[in-house]
């Protein structure tokens, strides 16, 4: 019993908020590898995309919420998230167009287009901040839970109860089908496949009669749909802040280069090890332990190996091991 | 046009901004964007040092401010003797104690044979470290907080005279530098980046929270003056002061600001041009050819024989301990070290706007365009809600809209600069004073 209940809390506190949360980074962490295999630069603006994209969908959401229009128990977000995805593809392909291309064509340093990208990350940043203030939103509105933690206790007869909140259901079946309408993209269709062959090889792909442009209008469709799909997801399920987005770039980057940059599969299983390990790090074990350790054993103090403050500390700590003994990734990605 | 003159020309516009928000506004104001101006301008160099001379893209320049602005406390604040015995050689030990795991696991790592045994050992040694750490640290620093936690709860400093921690403050940070520079140097460039990127959040994470160390978000303030600047109240209270200023029709209160002021600016431009010229030295040193050939040709550079990764740490760490000089300065001209202040926006990616307007690769654009954008830094701050209210005059005053607009115009300044970034790049990557 002691055992199920050590479990259940486990379950509670840390497998579940892990898994919700990996799957956000994982949607994010695929658009930097994409943006990194087909474009070659890591892109700084991605966090602040990402709040563009929320943003824009958060004005949709409170535009339909004004006209009485709602998706029942499922927050009204979801639909306005095609046309936060549709505002966000708009606003890349016209970045592309007006700032990137430039030095593609002229064939910068990866460097430089990093350095461009930190431009286009203030611009979003402002642009942000002026349209809808730096503050912290909520605009997760419909059934809060699928499970509250008094029906667990009550159905089951454990002490410890087990939540499960709406917005974590809805981030781990939306993640779930993302990813898998990705790879059918990717493996499947000519546009995914032209895709793959530009980020394996350009000279072979461009010999092969790819347009290179068509590729990269692609790559950065899609990327504006993960992140705003990752960026709507993480604000449902915590709350959005400008700032946040802004600092979620860290966590997000550690994913891609742990699992490999350039590699998709690497940007999902990244995702997922960045997110357990802050969890379980900065989690408070004892609500686990007393349940396990004889009553004499039981731990006396929080038994939290980091404040959460430090989450970042964590991912930071896991990229730089990563970097000293694997600098390809997981998987195997690319090096330069 | 000659180089000189345009150079010439160029501060000399900045000198009329900044003499025009003088007589405009006030002599207050202007001063004090003279000393910000001063202190960006040495940030500024510090990072084109990387950038400009060796092409290390450094986005953490936050990080090694804020490193600097500790030293700041740490050195120059009177120690707080009872929480120091409290618990602070527990603390120090618990931190050699630390530092000892992470040499041993090294060692260990370097030492045995790569295998899984070795690789066992490495992380019980982590492991088992770590909470060693934590049982020794955690009771010396509770110890250290408890002690008067409204006005100390550190253990303050170490009493130097705070002239003396501003060099102080460029060590620790170079420090940093090279812990992060031996981690991601070598990798592609954009790693250093990603890489300074997380470092500067982690050092800001760890001063605001951890209190024994510089009080975290409770700040500390009060910090010593250099000895040239003296408290504006005592100059009020100084009988010959004051009849000296009345004689010459200033009013004693404005007159001391202004003294205190023009005392810094003073020690800020000794700094300053004693950097410029050691930077203009190295440029044009021996050292500072190879800095540049190494730059536009790493190849060619290692076939000549030339160690790029060392060179780049070495250029990574003395670029990154004059961020930290300016932070242990900026720090004494607050008076104060609020860690809750850095914002990467403020401390990052302007003085990168600095440097690629200024010119990357050019001591003095580096200069220039410290002043330059710090100037407009301030004034678009204050020119985007008038220039809001103006838009606005045709709506109505209770309109929304317009509140919001007015709110919001505050961060037209951020947009300014990611603007003045982007088409600096593109139209005039070379930037305002051209590398030679």
């Amino acid at each position: 019993m002691d055992f199920l209940n050590a479990l259940v809390a486990f379950s509670n506190y840390v497998l579940i908020p892990a898994v919700a949360y990996g799957s956000q980074l994982a949607l994010g962490a695929l658009g930097v590898t994409l943006i990194y295999g087909i474009l070659r630069f890591s892109n700084f603006a991605h966090g602040d995309t990402m709040a563009f994209g929320t943003m824009v969908t958060i004005l949709f959401t409170w535009w339909f919420q004004s006209m009485g229009i709602n998706l029942g128990p499922l927050p009204t977000a979801l639909l306005a998230l095609p046309f936060g995805i549709l505002g966000t593809m708009i606003l890349v392909l016209i970045t592309d167009r007006m700032v990137y291309r430039f030095y593609r064509k002229q064939k910068a340093a990866p460097v430089i287009f990093v350095m461009v990208s930190l431009g286009v990350m203030f611009i979003l940043n402002g642009l942000v901040r002026f349209i809808i203030g730096p503050g912290d939103r909520r605009f997760a509105d419909g059934e809060r839970f699928i499970m509250t933690a008094r029906e667990f206790k009550h159905m089951t007869g454990l002490k410890e109860g087990l939540a499960l909140k709406t917005t974590q259901g809805i981030t781990v079946v939306t993640a779930v089908l993302v990813v898998i309408a990705l790879f059918w993209f990717l493996n499947r269709t000519r546009t995914g496949k032209s895709m793959r062959a530009f980020s394996d090889n350009e000279d072979l792909a461009l010999l092969s009669g790819i347009n290179p442009e068509r590729v990269v209008v692609y790559t950065w469709m899609i990327v504006a749909a993960l992140i705003t799909i990752a960026g709507v997801l993480y604000g449902l399920d915590k709350s959005f802040k400008p700032f946040t987005y802004f600092q979620l770039l860290l966590p997000i980057f550690a994913s891609a280069i742990v699992g490999g940059l350039g590699n998709p599969i690497g940007a999902i299983a990244g995702g997922f090890v960045i997110a357990f390990s802050e969890m379980t790090i900065t989690y408070a074990w004892k609500k686990v332990l007393v349940y396990l350790m004889p009553e004499s054993l039981e731990p006396s103090g929080l038994v939290q190996l980091l404040s959460t403050d430090y989450k970042f500390a964590v991912s930071f700590v896991i990229l730089i091991i990563v970097l000293l003994f694997r600098p390809t990734g997981l998987f195997k990605g690319k090096s330069v | 046009m000659s180089d000189t003159v345009k150079n010439t020309a160029l501060f000399a516009l900045v000198a009329v901004l900044i003499i025009w928000t003088g007589f405009s506004q006030s002599w207050n104001l202007a001063l004090q964007i003279l000393n910000m101006g001063l202190i960006s301008a040495i940030m500024a160099l510090g990072v084109n040092l990387q950038w400009g001379f060796a092409g290390l893209f450094n986005v953490g320049i936050m990080g090694f401010v804020a490193v600097g602005g500790l030293a700041a406390v740490l050195f120059s604040m009177p120690p707080v003797p009872e929480a120091f015995w409290a618990g602070g050689p527990r603390a120090l030990f618990s931190l050699l104690v630390g530092a000892g795991v992470i040499v041993a696991a090294v060692l260990v790592m370097k030492k045995m044979a790569a295998s899984r045994k070795r690789n066992l050992l490495v992380v019980a040694i982590l492991v088992g470290g770590f909470f060693l750490f934590r049982a020794l640290f955690d009771p010396a620093v509770d110890a250290i907080e408890a002690v008067n936690s409204a006005s100390a709860g550190y253990m303050g400093g170490l009493g130097l005279p705070v002239i003396l921690a501003w060099p102080l403050g460029g060590v620790l940070a170079a420090g940093v530098a090279w812990v992060i520079g031996k981690t991601a140097l070598g990798l592609r460039s954009d790693y250093l980046a990603i890489a300074t990127l997380g470092i500067a959040e982690i050092i800001i994470a760890v001063m605001k929270n951890e209190d024994w160390l510089a009080r975290g978000v409770k700040n500390v303030s009060g910090i010593p003056r250099p000895f040239i600047t003296p408290r504006e109240i005592n100059l009020q209270n100084d009988p010959g002061f004051v009849e000296t200023v009345t004689n010459l029709g200033l009013d004693p209160v404005t007159a001391s600001s202004l003294y205190v002021k023009l005392s810094y600016t003073l020690l800020f431009s000794v700094v300053l041009i004693i950097l410029f010229i050691l930077a203009q030295r190295a440029l044009k040193s021996p050292w500072g050819r190879m800095m540049r050939a190494i730059r536009d040709n790493e190849v060619a550079a290692m076939a000549m024989g030339k160690n790029v990764t060392k060179r780049h740490l070495q250029i990574f760490v003395l670029g990154s301990a004059i961020c930290g000089l300016a932070g242990a300065m900026m720090t004494t001209l607050d008076g104060q070290l609020t860690p809750g202040s850095y914002q990467p926006l403020r401390f990052t990616f302007l003085i990168w706007v600095m440097v690629i307007v200024g010119g990357s690769g050019s001591n003095l654009g580096a200069i220039l365009g410290g002043f330059l954008i710090y100037f407009f830094w301030i004034r678009v701050g204050q020119w985007g809600p008038d220039l809001m209210y103006f838009i606005t005059s045709g709506l109505p005053d209770d309109s929304a809209l317009k509140a919001h607009l007015i709110d919001s115009a505050a961060h037209m300044r951020l947009l300014t600069m990611g603007l003045i970034l982007l088409l600096v790049l593109r139209f005039s990557p070379r930037g305002l004073i051209p590398e030679k």
